[in-house]
């Protein structure tokens, strides 16, 4: 039927063009003062949000990585420096045991040298000592030869002469 | 995690689309009860009926009596579904008294409410006010001027075809006191070409298509603040719930349709984009549920895509640069001759083109979809015989529910698809009008 077969929809009404005209455009101001603006708003700070996060977390990692190898060239710096203590160390070591070494060497060799020196003195010594002892004998042969040959000349020589021919051989 | 949830939130959506197929198709067959009932005349509008009115028939000296139900015609049905009206219906004989803004010259404004005139079933008044009275939930006006003031008992309303400079057109008559009063339908601008043109009367009502839209608008203003609110109260966290639902249609716009369209200058557009794509979908979406406060085709309506349109073609023409204009009326590196007879005449025409298939396009995909959805449901009357045969009904209805299902879903991808084919095309055309020259 007719009637019910009118095609409306098709039909520009002048009260939908209207109230579609001011719903629209009321729709639009109010979303977008009150909806949009601060969505798009906050939108825009999350991204910049999210850009400087990722930012951040390069730069961290950049420096993470810096970090670890100022690290690595302070161990080696650090390794390196041990060895050479090390190094030095054992030298010293051995310089302390080689002039150890070498002073107990010369003590050893002072000792033995004023032994010897001791026992040379010693016999000097006891040299000097029979010396003056024999002396001290020959003067008391002497006398008493003198007491009991002083009358016969050549026998006096003779004797005399072995007595000092004895001395010698001792 | 989100593509658990839009599987969840499609699967809930789906289920919905089948309850509400059974929904309507439980809604559709009460009129047609009535039908049945009023093949014996009975109910209140054969209690006034008059002398003058119809017989058993239905057909009277004044045409076809609206209280008898012809036989069941689903393009009819359809069509008649898809209008608007003054009329907000509920179920069964329960309306939404909406406010009714007549305007005629000579007469004045007459402000009322669909109340004033007492309608039942079909949304038929029984008394007329102020000259208007209420004709399948339609304000419509008595051409006689003794009727123009004041309550009369309207006993009946009837329709007949008249042969008139050999146009034939459909008359509508209100019977009043047994008398056939001629009636006017409100003023359309479709220059006589729909068979509509400037009548006695405007109809500024607040309509079922304006109560939509400014049920959904309200809707997206409260989801959208909400979402704001939580945007600017947890500025430096991250964000859930509705803020974290809504927030990704806004980046699509904003990254996918006006940034590679619009350009750098985007931003002054993002807000007229976002709010044409979320006003469209919305209105789509709200026109998918088939009963209150649904089921009303408001983007399918030419006149809601007209005012969408002529805005894009506002925005874009009035922000068009120099090197725009340039390019549309006077192309260089073009013979002369050339520009005035073919260019130019085609880049004019093209400018009032774009935004005509821009209307067009999203009035024909929702209301083909509205069409395409009643026809499934009227698969129930058809093969049931009008509510004749329980048997035909319920074979009607297994063949309807998976049909009008199927639609549903892909109604619902049509929503979202015009919606966004509407924001893209808005984009584009702004795009080139504000288009800085490139240097060859």
């Amino acid at each position: 039927m007719l009637f019910l077969g009118d095609f409306s929809v098709i039909k520009p009404e002048p009260g939908l063009l209207f109230w579609t005209t001011v719903i629209f455009l009321l729709f639009w101001f109010l979303m977008s003062r009150f909806a949009f603006k601060p969505i798009a708003e906050s939108l825009k700070k999350r991204e910049q949000d999210i850009q400087d996060a990722l930012d951040e977390a390069k730069k961290a990692r950049e420096e993470m990585s810096h970090l670890q190898a100022e690290n690595e060239k302070l161990l080696a710096q650090a390794r390196e420096e041990r060895a050479a203590i090390l190094k030095e160390a054992k030298e010293a070591k051995d310089e302390i045991i080689g002039e150890a070494k070498e002073r107990a060497n010369a003590e050893y060799k002072r000792k033995v040298e004023s032994a010897i020196q001791d026992i040379e003195n010693q016999k000097m010594a006891a040299l000097v000592d029979l010396k003056n002892k024999a002396g001290q004998m020959a003067i008391e042969i002497a006398e008493k030869v003198l007491h009991k040959e002083l009358a016969n000349k050549p026998e006096q020589e003779a004797y005399a002469k072995s007595l000092v021919d004895n001395i010698k051989l001792n | 995690m989100t593509a658990f949830r839009k599987f969840w939130i499609i699967l809930i959506i789906s289920a919905f689309g089948a309850a509400s197929a059974a929904a309507q198709t439980g809604h559709e067959n009460h009129p047609q009860e009535q039908a049945g009932e009023t093949a014996h005349p009975s109910g209140q509008a054969q209690e006034h009926s008059g002398a003058a009115a119809h017989p058993a028939e239905g057909h009277g000296p004044c045409g076809h009596s609206v209280s008898v139900e012809p036989e069941f015609n689903a393009g009819d049905n359809a069509v008649h579904h898809i209008a608007d009206a003054n009329a907000l219906h509920i179920i069964g004989d329960v309306y939404l008294h909406l406010p009714c803004i007549l305007y005629a010259p000579g007469h004045g404004w007459t402000l009322t409410t669909t109340a004033a005139f007492h309608a039942h079933h079909h949304g038929n008044g029984t008394k007329s006010k102020d000259g208007y009275v209420l004709v399948h939930g339609n304000v419509m006006r008595l051409k006689n001027p003794a009727l123009a003031h004041g309550e009369f008992e309207v006993s009946d309303y009837a329709h007949q075809e008249v042969e008139a400079n050999g146009k034939v057109k459909t008359v509508y008559n209100a019977v009043i006191n047994g008398n056939c009063e001629p009636l006017d339908a409100k003023t359309t601008f479709d220059g006589g070409l729909m068979g509509g043109g400037i009548t006695s009367f405007y109809d500024f009502s607040i309509t079922r298509n304006v109560f939509t839209m400014l049920l959904t608008a309200l809707i997206l203003f409260l989801l959208f603040r909400a979402a704001a609110n939580a945007a600017t109260r947890r500025e430096h966290q991250a964000p859930k719930g509705l803020q974290n639902f809504l927030e990704p249609f806004v980046t699509f716009i904003r990254d996918e349709v006006a940034k590679p369209n619009i350009g750098p200058k985007y931003e002054r557009y993002l807000p007229y984009l976002l709010s044409a794509f979320f006003f469209i979908l919305g209105l789509n979406l709200i026109g998918q549920i088939p009963f209150f406060p649904g089921s009303a085709n408001v983007t399918g309506n030419i006149s809601v895509t007209i005012v969408l349109a002529l805005l894009t073609f506002l925005i874009s023409t009035f922000s068009a640069n120099k090197h725009f204009w340039e390019h549309t009326l006077w192309m260089p590196g073009v013979p002369a001759p050339l520009k005035i007879l073919i260019l130019t005449p085609i880049e004019v025409l093209g400018l009032f083109l774009k935004p005509f298939t821009l209307l067009l396009r999203l009035f024909a995909n929702i209301t083909a979809g509205h069409i395409v959805i009643l026809s499934f449901v009227s698969l129930i009357f058809i093969f049931g015989d009008a509510g004749k045969s329980v048997g035909g009904s319920a074979a009607g209805a297994a063949a309807s529910i998976p049909l009008t299902l199927f639609m549903m879903t892909l109604e619902l991808l049509v929503a979202f698809l015009q919606a966004f084919i509407f924001t893209m095309l808005s984009a584009v055309y702004i795009g080139t009008a504000v288009e800085e020259p490139h240097h060859h």
